[in-house]
């Protein structure tokens, strides 16, 4: 009889399957390789040996990391697309389009009208792989994950672009007590909207869908929320019983144009195949040989506090708790600085119950010899922790760790923490923090990433951390963000690399990203004299090595570098110098309660998704909060350009001073129809137009556009457009205007005066990515507002065209316009000197946040500006003062408007002991990766912190409240000195 | 030694004394023309030259010096000079470093600021930077792009443009391996020779060159020219450069294809056309209008004779003309769509399917601005105009790597022949 074998190789996975000739499946199996494919192929092989052996055969390989094997091997390969499309038409011939969840892939196939089929860009995450990273970090296998999520309650949004920014999203959700149940459910409907957002880009995804792959065999909380997403009935939603060997049987079906062979000739064609290693140019090894590594561990192991027995010390101690992204760390310290007790070890998801648990096991040990004066937590689950133990301090992370690098080294001015999820910096300078540098979420290498893939190559870190230290050729891994290096790994392994190589590479990537991308340092010196290196990720010493090579200077790592924060956080409580702890007692934690539960606050419309912690004694903490409200506090009064210019701009629709006889206009209240508005508004008025602003954005103005977006990696206020065409679409307003404009108004301030590529041409784009924008007159030629005497002739025209408006009311409409914008700008101005008067009468410090006109747009700013008020600072923006200073050369090209006004801020604020800078970037925008580094050399030249908070469509508020309070701490070290 | 001398703005300029004493390098982007331009430069007593290097090294060197968010072409040019000077094979005080500038709105005209920027990083403050651009910006008294070598460049790119489309009409399908390579160094020296002789070079003369050009590469014994067509269009730096895209058009080679790559010819005619369209979108003196109106005449002129010689010959398919691309694009975008590739990108994808290549690449470095518009934001509108276009949107980025590109591209091409059959109506 002759037989049909299909070999299909994933990124991950090894799956095969043998058809008889009606094309029953007489064996399959699916296993993950582990990066060995060509064993685990054969080794699978030889487990069917009962249907192959004596039969004819017919083979082919597919699959993402098939190609390489297949030419070895000399079998043939099916393109895995081809294999697919082969198997769906087979077996499911009504498909209109199929879904494919692979290791790292995503794919979708339209069969219908043109074919089309498309991949997950280089940036997306939405795929096998991150569901384990995801796992993993809700300390559960994969099982677990999805039977978790069949008992959810509510869905958080998270990012779904990239796995490192779920990450970002998904811990301060832990860490604040959400359900496990309900992130569970969360990530797997992230992975849903990727996969519609990312691959349908503007495809109508309708008819009979097919699921295949891994993933969505195994998952059955993915398929229900891909059922509820899609609306899906059973008879347009097909899960078929083989998904996840789908490509292996098409590939089976394919070999039937290939020649015949045998059992014995295929396993030897396998075994036999050599793949060529080519590995080129390696990197220095760590350690030139044993001595230097022997030298190398006893100079570090100097750096060590005291240790004192807590079974006989007898007297004051203080306890230091340090709840951080992953992992809980716990120091009880006694009066002369020496460890009493100390605990490190993974926040299981629930660093409530871990703290509870080693508490009693502390308050035991105390017995009646120790007393306990004084209790500080700090991390992100910081205010959590204080709140269930009612301990003294609350301390930011960066005060804590500076605490405890001082008392390792007094003159320390530069220290590096590296931890499970986030990676701090920060220069020091007269005994303060200067300067503050955190991962942005995009570019983290952190420590839960090395051991990420130490599981994944079925290590645990210890181990995996030791085999790269006498690695003679380490391989050069790049040094971008996760997702990426997973596929620079996947390179290396496939050129032959070995687990010593990548351990000691992906050491090195880690060290380069902390150096290059987080730091932004060319030398050693741009770092410091005396630097501290901690973080858990430095106990392993193949990266300590490689950060001392890299910067060519020997540092110091304290032998309880994992605990810094911890021992920091002890330290301060002593200094605190106080008789009684407020901590719950051995008896009141024995009456310890602890319930969390999700809860949308619907007091604004933030909508911030909260979690109410209740304690015993009906005990209460409430986090996800921007703004006091849900406390039941009045919201923060302070003055707030920010809200302020909102409620401006949305007084600006209706008819104004006209009649409104012409009808509608509608403008999408987004990107720099912000900046725009006061102008188009006054011009439209006069012309009497009734006009539409679309409503000001929400997370439903992004979702109703989201299916339209080309590109993934556009910055979300461009996202965000979609949403608001669409919106002024539904309310049928007939005239839609957003303009292209290449140029912005001439402030002089700058070389030139262009908007960003993405702000200019955004029009175009939706014109031809929105299918309902052929119901509407949308007008998006191009204007210049800079040029006003030759825009009154050029837009007179197209009134007069488009609505027969005699030229004479449009050139006088225009001119209004123009004075219009001026009074309105001039008006900011005037505002924002009143708010500063203010400030200084009241004692306040001022927050100059600056970003882009369309920053104020609350769901671009997810609240920051109501977060740093909340904290009693004035909060005004860049506009208001960007005129006040004249022109000066720059190093960088200063042609963009907006751009322009930040410089122009930042000299300004060098001058005003009472301001302080933060700049707003949202993810994706190529402009502020060249204003970031010239905003942070005028502010550090001018004696000023620069802080950058990175926003997206969703925001890790829990990342942006350490740096506020950091750059608080920093403003109140500067006013004490 | 040469003095440093600097303008009233305190920038360091390339001084007459330098041109005699240092070395210029020049970042590699598209081989035949860059190495014609060189040879240019250095009949005119320029010690000038074009920049290879370990392409990890470089982007190692670029990632120390540019912000891992600006763009991928900053990162690789600013890297490639950089370990250019400090690879001790020159004189730090006798080197100087030759980048393009185009101006516009996109992030790109910052190279030449990002570049000094990162010099001043690395403590190499004495590197004079010379920038190469139309607009007059930024003189250097050793450095003058004077007519005469501005017309020898137009030259050197007219026929680095025929010689590329030629070879790569040819190379695919040549009986004798390597023969069209050959051809393609032999025509490189002999036309370098001509401008370094100083001959008179006349439009006619250029005309008769294009078409001996022509004739040679005619000669090649070829197969049918059966092979899939696939087009790579997209920003400038990596639609071009090997080192920018990873060697994209040896693998579309090795997977059997022809690849198809518009000249370079058309990018300059649109840089020019942009400030004509700015005159008529926004108002402006109209002799400026008049003298880009005479350029772009001037470089159309050429382009058209191009083509007429190309399309004497039946074994190969001439490109479009400049005034197609722009009538074809105007359906998607405006005129005044100019920064980055703007409008022509569109175009050139849009030429390509009407000319029978429904395959293409486009190219872009990772979050490129100007492309999530004419580039990625157009797909969709093609695909629905031209349902038979198959076109693929690649991110090029320091930590993407080659075989999640690759994958991508195969899955592209899966789709020019078998697929078909599975396709419902």
């Amino acid at each position: 009889m002759k037989i049909r074998v299909g070999i299909d190789i994933g990124s991950t996975t090894v799956k095969v399957v043998i058809l008889d000739k009606d094309d029953n499946v007489l064996y399959q199996s699916y296993e993950r390789h582990f990066a060995k494919v060509r064993e685990k192929a054969a080794e699978q092989l030889k487990k069917a040996a009962d249907f192959l052996k004596g039969n004819p055969l017919t083979v082919a390989i597919t699959g993402s990391a098939g190609l390489g094997v297949a030419k070895a091997a000399d079998i043939p390969f099916v393109q895995e697309v081809y294999a697919t499309a082969a198997a769906v038409n087979r077996y499911v011939p009504q498909a209109d389009a199929v879904i494919e969840l692979g290791g790292e892939d995503a794919k979708i196939i339209f069969f219908r009208g043109s074919l089309e089929e498309r991949m997950n860009g280089s940036c997306a995450g939405g795929t096998g792989a991150f569901i384990d990273q995801m796992a993993t970090l809700l300390n559960v296998d994969v099982n677990e994950l999805d039977r978790l999520s069949l008992s959810h309650e509510k869905i958080y949004p998270i990012a779904s672009r990239c796995g490192v920014f779920a990450k970002s999203d998904i811990q301060p959700i832990l860490n604040q007590g959400g359900r496990k149940e309900d992130v569970a459910a969360s990530i797997f409907q992230a992975v849903v909207d990727q996969t519609i957002a990312g691959l349908t880009q503007g495809r109508d995804l309708d008819g009979t869908i097919v699921f295949l792959g891994g993933p969505l065999f195994f998952l059955k909380g993915l398929r229900q929320r891909f059922i509820e997403t899609l609306h899906l009935d059973a008879e347009h939603g097909i899960f078929p019983e083989n998904a996840q060997v789908f490509a292996a049987i098409g590939a089976a079906i394919c070999s039937d144009q290939y020649g015949e062979t045998d059992y014995d000739s295929l396993i030897s064609y396998l075994e036999n195949a050599v793949t060529a290693s080519s590995i080129s140019d390696p990197m220095p090894p760590l350690f030139e040989s044993e001595e230097e590594y022997r030298i190398f561990s006893e100079r570090h192991a100097k750096a060590t506090p005291a240790t004192v027995d807590i079974d006989t010390y007898k007297g004051k101690a203080w306890l230091g708790i340090d709840a951080g992204s992953t992992t809980t760390k716990i120091v009880l310290m006694a009066e002369n600085g020496g460890i009493l007790y100390s605990y490190y070890s993974s926040n299981k998801g629930n660093p409530v119950s871990v703290v509870r648990e080693q508490l009693e096991i502390i308050y035991e040990k105390c017995g009646d010899r120790i007393k306990i004066c004084g209790c500080g937590t700090t991390g992100y689950g910081e205010e959590l922790i204080k709140n269930a133990f009612n301990a003294d301090y609350g301390l930011v992370e960066t005060v804590a760790h500076l605490r405890a690098a001082k008392y390792f080294q007094p003159e320390v001015d530069f220290i590096i923490d590296i931890g499970g999820q986030d990676m701090k910096c920060f220069k020091i300078h007269g005994g303060a923090v200067d300067s503050i540098m955190l991962n942005e979420a995009c570019s983290s290498g952190c420590g839960s990433f090395i051991e990420t893939f130490a599981k994944a190559l079925g290590y645990d870190i210890a181990t995996f951390a030791k085999l790269g230290i006498f690695d003679k050729t380490p391989v050069n891994l790049g040094s971008r963000c996760t997702v990426f290096m997973n596929s620079s790994v996947k390179q290396a392994q496939k050129d032959g690399a070995s687990v010593e190589d990548i351990s000691a590479g992906l050491s090195i990537s880690v060290v380069k990203n902390a150096i290059y991308k987080v730091i932004r340092a060319a030398n050693a010196d741009d770092l410091g004299k005396h630097i501290v290196v901690q973080g858990g990720t430095f106990l392993n010493d193949a990266v300590l090595r490689s950060f001392e090579q890299e910067i060519g200077r020997e540092v110091i790592r304290p032998t309880i570098a994992g605990l810094m924060g911890a021992y920091g956080a002890a330290l301060y409580a002593q200094d605190m110098n106080r008789e009684e702890t407020t901590l719950l007692t051995a008896q009141q934690l024995k009456d310890f309660v602890h319930t969390a539960r999700p809860v949308t606050c619907n007091l604004c419309t933030n909508h911030c998704s909260l979690t109410v912690n209740t304690f015993d004694n009906g005990r209460r903490f409430i986090s996800g909060n921007r703004c006091s409200r849900p406390l039941g506090k009045d919201k923060s009064t302070l003055p707030n350009i920010y809200q302020y210019k909102l409620k401006r701009l949305q007084e600006m629709q209706g008819t104004g001073n006209g009649t409104g006889a012409r009808g509608k206009m509608g403008l999408p209240f987004g990107l720099n129809i912000y900046e725009n508005l006061p102008f188009w508004y006054e011009l439209f008025t006069q012309l009497n137009f009734d006009v539409v602003l679309s409503p000001v954005s929400d997370r439903k103005t992004y979702l109703l556009g989201q299916r339209t977006i080309p590109s993934d990696t556009v910055c979300y206020p461009a996202k965000l457009m979609h949403g608001h065409l669409q919106r002024l679409i539904n309310m049928g307003v007939e005239n839609v205007f957003y303009p292209c404009m290449s140029y912005n108004f001439d402030e002089g301030k700058g070389d030139n005066h262009y908007n960003c590529p993405v702000v200019a041409y955004y029009p175009e784009l939706l014109a031809a990515n929105m299918p309902d924008v052929k119901k509407i007159n949308f007008m998006n030629f191009y204007v210049g507002l800079h040029q006003p005497k030759e825009f009154e002739k050029k837009f007179s025209q197209h009134m007069l065209e488009i609505f027969g408006i005699p030229k004479r009311e449009t050139v006088a409409a225009v001119r209004k316009a123009y004075t219009a914008y001026n009074a309105y700008k001039e008006e900011i101005r005037t505002k924002t000197q009143e708010y500063i008067d203010f400030a200084r009468a009241n004692g306040k410090n001022i927050i100059v946040m600056a970003g882009r006109p369309y920053h104020i747009d609350p769901e671009i700013n997810h609240g920051i500006d109501e977060l740093i008020s909340s904290f009693d600072l004035v909060v005004i923006s860049e506009d208001g003062l960007s005129h006040i200073l004249d022109k000066e050369p720059r190093k960088v090209l200063n042609q963009w408007t907006y751009q322009t006004r930040m410089y122009q801020a930042a000299r300004y604020i060098c001058s005003q002991p009472d301001m302080q800078l933060v700049q707003l970037v949202s993810f994706g925008c190529g402009i502020d990766a060249i204003t970031t580094d010239e905003l942070r050399d005028i502010l550090e030249a001018g004696g000023k912190l620069y802080t950058q908070l990175k926003i997206d469509d969703i925001s890790n508020l829990g990342a942006v409240k350490i740096r506020i309070r950091s750059l608080i701490a920093a403003m109140q070290a500067k006013e004490e000195n | 030694m040469a003095e440093l001398i600097y303008d009233e703005t305190g920038r360091l300029l390339f001084t007459e004394e330098m041109r005699k004493e240092y070395t210029i390098l020049v970042p590699q982007m598209l081989p035949v023309h860059f190495t014609m331009m060189r040879q240019i430069l250095e009949s005119y007593g320029y010690n000038c030259e074009t920049l290879g290097g370990n392409p990890r090294e470089i982007v190692d060197t670029g990632l120390k010096y540019v912000h891992n968010d600006t763009c991928y072409p900053a990162l690789l040019v600013i890297g490639q000079l950089m370990s250019a000077v400090q690879s001790g094979k020159y004189d730090k005080d006798k080197v100087a470093l030759l980048i393009t500038q185009t101006g516009g709105g996109c992030r790109a005209s910052n190279y030449i600021h990002l570049l000094r920027k990162a010099l001043k990083k690395a403590g190499l403050e004495q590197v004079p930077v010379i920038s190469l651009n139309l607009s007059g910006l930024e003189k250097n008294p050793g450095f003058k792009l004077t007519i005469n070598l501005g017309i020898k460049m137009l030259y050197a790119m007219v026929y680095g443009d025929l010689i590329v489309l030629l070879a790569n009409q040819t190379r695919p399908y040549e009986i004798n391996k390597g023969e069209t390579d050959r051809l393609v160094d032999y025509w490189m020296n002999k036309l370098v020779k001509e401008f370094e002789q100083g001959v008179k070079i006349s439009k006619k003369r250029v005309v008769a060159k294009m078409d001996e050009i022509c004739a040679d590469f005619a000669k090649i014994p070829v197969t049918e020219k059966n092979k899939t067509r696939v087009g790579i269009v997209g920003e400038i730096y990596v639609k071009y450069s090997p080192l920018g895209n990873n060697n994209l058009e040896e693998f579309l080679q090795n997977e059997g294809c022809e690849v198809v790559v518009p000249g370079l010819m058309d990018f300059m005619i649109f840089k020019i056309y942009n400030r004509e369209v700015d005159v008529n979108l926004y108002g402006g003196k109209w002799i400026k209008k008049t003298v880009c109106r005479v350029m772009k005449k001037y470089f159309e002129d050429y382009q058209q004779r191009m083509i007429d010689v190309i399309n004497k010959y039946p074994g190969f398919r001439a490109p479009g003309t400049f005034s197609h691309l722009e009538h074809l694009a105007m359906d998607y975008l405006g005129a005044g769509n100019k920064m980055g590739e703007g409008w022509l990108l569109t175009g050139e994808m849009l030429e390509l399917i009407n000319d029978g290549t429904n395959n293409i690449v486009c190219t872009q470095p990772f979050g490129c601005l100007p492309n999530h518009i004419v580039g990625k934001g157009m797909i969709r509108k093609i695909k629905d105009d031209y349902p038979e276009s198959n076109i693929v949107a690649i991110d090029y980025d320091p930590g993407a790597t080659k075989i999640n590109q690759e994958n991508r591209i195969k899955l592209m091409l899966a789709n020019t022949g078998k697929m078909k059959q599975f396709v419902k109506q």
